[in-house]
């Protein structure tokens, strides 16, 4: 694995690559920030998102570390205190379930309780999502654990190009940023552009105009938005989609203008119905937005279930191009 | 040397054993809130090893850290202002008596979740180390800490890099109401230190002169580059685990026995036999320390309260419906 180089940029990046190429260069810019994670080292990350990293920054920088979740999280925080800026790999968002307590109790938390004497610049990424039959205990979306934290931040990015440059901005920022990566995402193709000037961390973006209805996701299920909206476009439905981009805070000023123009809202989350992020937004749509609504905000979710290993099964657990289209054409009925 | 430093010593336990004790008695009058846990009986162990230390040198402590911050040189008029949760405590009133920081100070925070201390040590230590800087870091934690799953993570992590990390174990015996026979398979926390291939050692905790001593010795171990060192210090709590803890898991006896190894008291004893100072100067020590905490008091009565709700939550203000203002 030594060869294996970092990679350069092209025109047309994987996912993987653009985080890898985002950390290769803010590691090369900034001392401070160095990579802990399990696997990150002489593996070269579980997703190849470290690759070359290690031959190219030395041990100290990429450090392979024991699965011991909530210590190497919470060993992010104490460097983060004393002046680096650690980027934190946890290999999948099950495993973040050990590490809440660093997460929530500590890094979210220091800031303030020192009354601001302390900031901590700290980047936890973790790869989630449903993927392909990993059953219950590696499929889940942890959204819904992170979303009421106050002091942290969340962002979701779905493209390369956004992967590149929110992993950039958020290690760049002083406060703590759960970074959420999809499994399914890592090895889709996407053009990049590294010229491009960056939108700000936290707007989402609007990824296709639409008159009908606006679909509102993020990560995974934003592609999946965008794939069934263009083919609702050739039965004559016209939907806008709106990739969020960032979770915490929420890009609602983007929300509103799109529902001024629709009318209609349906967000479709990956994550479980129940007390998701997908209820915090259409509970704000309804405070916020409510003159403008032609229906109550839908919502189409993971089911509230643990993810089955059968294939057929999971795929009923979580919105599908097909579901989308289906809710959508309900909604306009309505 | 050994007079300055033995003066500084009984100082510093007269100075805390006076703080804690007004302290409660601001909380039985209402102006202290929520939990307070108090440190008689275990002064020379924050004492000692704090005065052992280097300026440079990084502390992590427990939610039991108001003498921590004191010896470390926190103004006590600032740690009062915190647990009264006023804008001219340590950290504005934001933290209050069980998250004491101080940047200035690399006072890196009391943390009130057990457990907690050991990631935060291992994470500046590993700054340290990743940055050949000659610092160490002090951690804090007790016998009640040892059966978390930090514990052994942190250790393991700290021994396999050889990051410079002193962890002290204040062995007080009780983890809130449960004895140490009854919450731990091994009574002698030290000996863990070898699980980790880790130096370790037990040192009467009681002793602020074996306490300092140890703590020279085991820094010079760690500062060296010989990796973490584990030092347990034996030592016991006088009250109860917090004010809320009515202490009626352990005999009246056994608390008035080990009343009778007060760390003050020996300390007193040993300077009289060694004649290094005089009564008329440990009664000026005891009169300059009381005067401290009255002053420490009347300027937490007279601090006003913090008025933002939100500031600090975020490096800059963040409004969370509106994230494309950023």
């Amino acid at each position: 694995m030594g060869h294996i180089e970092p990679v350069t940029p092209r025109p047309e990046l994987k996912m993987w690559e653009a985080l890898n190429l985002a950390l290769d260069r803010a590691m090369a810019e900034d001392d401070a920030v160095f990579i802990l994670g399990e696997d990150v080292g002489l593996y070269g990350g579980s997703y190849r998102v470290t690759q070359g990293l290690y031959a190219k920054y030395g041990e100290w920088r990429v450090r392979d570390a024991p699965i011991s979740e909530n210590s190497f999280t919470g060993l992010g925080v104490g460097a983060a205190l004393v002046g680096g800026r650690p980027v934190i790999e946890i290999m999948t968002v099950n495993f973040a379930y050990l590490a809440l307590d660093a997460i929530i109790n500590m890094a979210a938390k220091i800031r303030y309780m020192s009354g601001g004497q302390f900031r901590v610049p700290l980047v936890v990424r973790m790869p989630g999502g449903v993927a392909r039959q990993l059953a219950a205990q590696h499929s889940q979306r942890i959204e819904h654990a992170l979303l009421n934290v106050p002091g942290l931040r969340i962002v979701c990015p779905a493209t390369p190009q956004d992967a590149y440059w929110q992993l950039r901005q958020a290690i760049h920022e002083d406060d703590p940023i759960i970074f959420m990566e999809h499994e399914l995402l890592y090895f889709d193709s996407g053009p990049f552009d590294p010229g491009a000037a960056p939108p700000p961390l936290h707007s989402g973006r609007i990824l296709r105009d639409g008159k009908d209805v606006t679909l509102v996701a993020w990560s995974r299920m934003s592609r999946l938005a965008l794939t069934a909206a263009e083919e609702l476009g050739e039965e004559g439905i016209e939907a806008e989609v709106i990739d969020l981009r960032s979770l915490r805070p929420l890009d609602l000023p983007l929300l509103l203008e799109s529902l001024r123009r629709t009318h209609r809202v349906l967000v479709v989350e990956e994550d479980c119905l129940f007390g998701g992020a997908g209820a915090e937004i259409a509970a704000t749509l309804g405070e916020r937005g409510f003159y403008e609504l032609e229906t109550p905000v839908g919502r189409l979710a993971g089911a509230d279930v643990p993810t089955p290993y059968n294939d057929r099964l999971e795929a009923e657990s979580i919105p599908q191009v097909s579901t989308i289209k289906a809710r959508i054409r309900d909604l306009l009925k309505a | 040397m050994q007079r300055d430093l033995v003066k500084q010593l009984l100082y510093d336990m007269l100075l805390a054993r006076h703080f804690e004790q007004a302290a409660a008695e601001q909380y039985q009058q209402g102006r202290i809130g929520g939990f307070l846990h108090l440190y008689p009986g275990e002064e020379a162990v924050a004492v000692g090893s704090l005065r052992a230390a280097d300026p440079g040198d990084y502390v992590v402590t427990t939610y039991r850290e108001h003498v921590h911050a004191l010896v470390r040189g926190t103004p006590p008029e600032a740690v009062m202002a915190e647990l009264f949760g006023r804008s001219g405590g340590c950290c504005g009133g934001y933290g209050g008596s069980m998250h004491l920081f101080d940047a200035q100070r690399r006072f890196l925070g009391g943390y009130a979740i057990v457990g907690e201390t050991f990631p935060v040590a291992i994470g500046a230590a590993y700054w340290l180390a990743m940055n050949e800087e000659p610092d160490c870091v002090l951690c804090y934690f007790g016998d009640g800490a040892v059966n978390q799953g930090t514990f052994h993570e942190s250790l393991n992590m700290a021994a396999l890099w050889r990051l410079p990390v002193l962890f002290i174990c204040e062995n007080n015996h009780y983890q809130i109401g449960t004895e140490i026979h009854r919450h731990s398979a091994v009574v002698e926390v030290h000996k863990r230190a070898c699980a980790y291939a880790m130096e370790g050692r037990r040192v009467d905790g009681m002793d602020v002169l074996a306490v300092y001593k140890a703590t020279r010795e085991a820094l010079h171990h760690v500062r060296n580059g010989n990796g973490p060192y584990l030092l347990e210090c034996d030592t016991y709590r006088y009250r109860g685990h917090s004010m809320a803890d009515a202490d009626a898991y352990r005999s009246a006896m056994e608390v008035a026995e080990l009343k009778g190894r007060d760390p003050i008291s020996l300390l007193r004893k040993r300077i009289r036999e060694e004649g290094w100072l005089d009564s008329d100067e440990c009664a000026a020590l005891d009169a300059a320390a009381r005067r401290v905490v009255a002053d420490a008091v009347s300027f937490a009565e007279q601090s006003p309260p913090p008025e933002d709700l939100h500031a600090h939550v975020h490096a800059r203000p963040l409004d969370l419906y509106s994230g494309a203002a950023r």
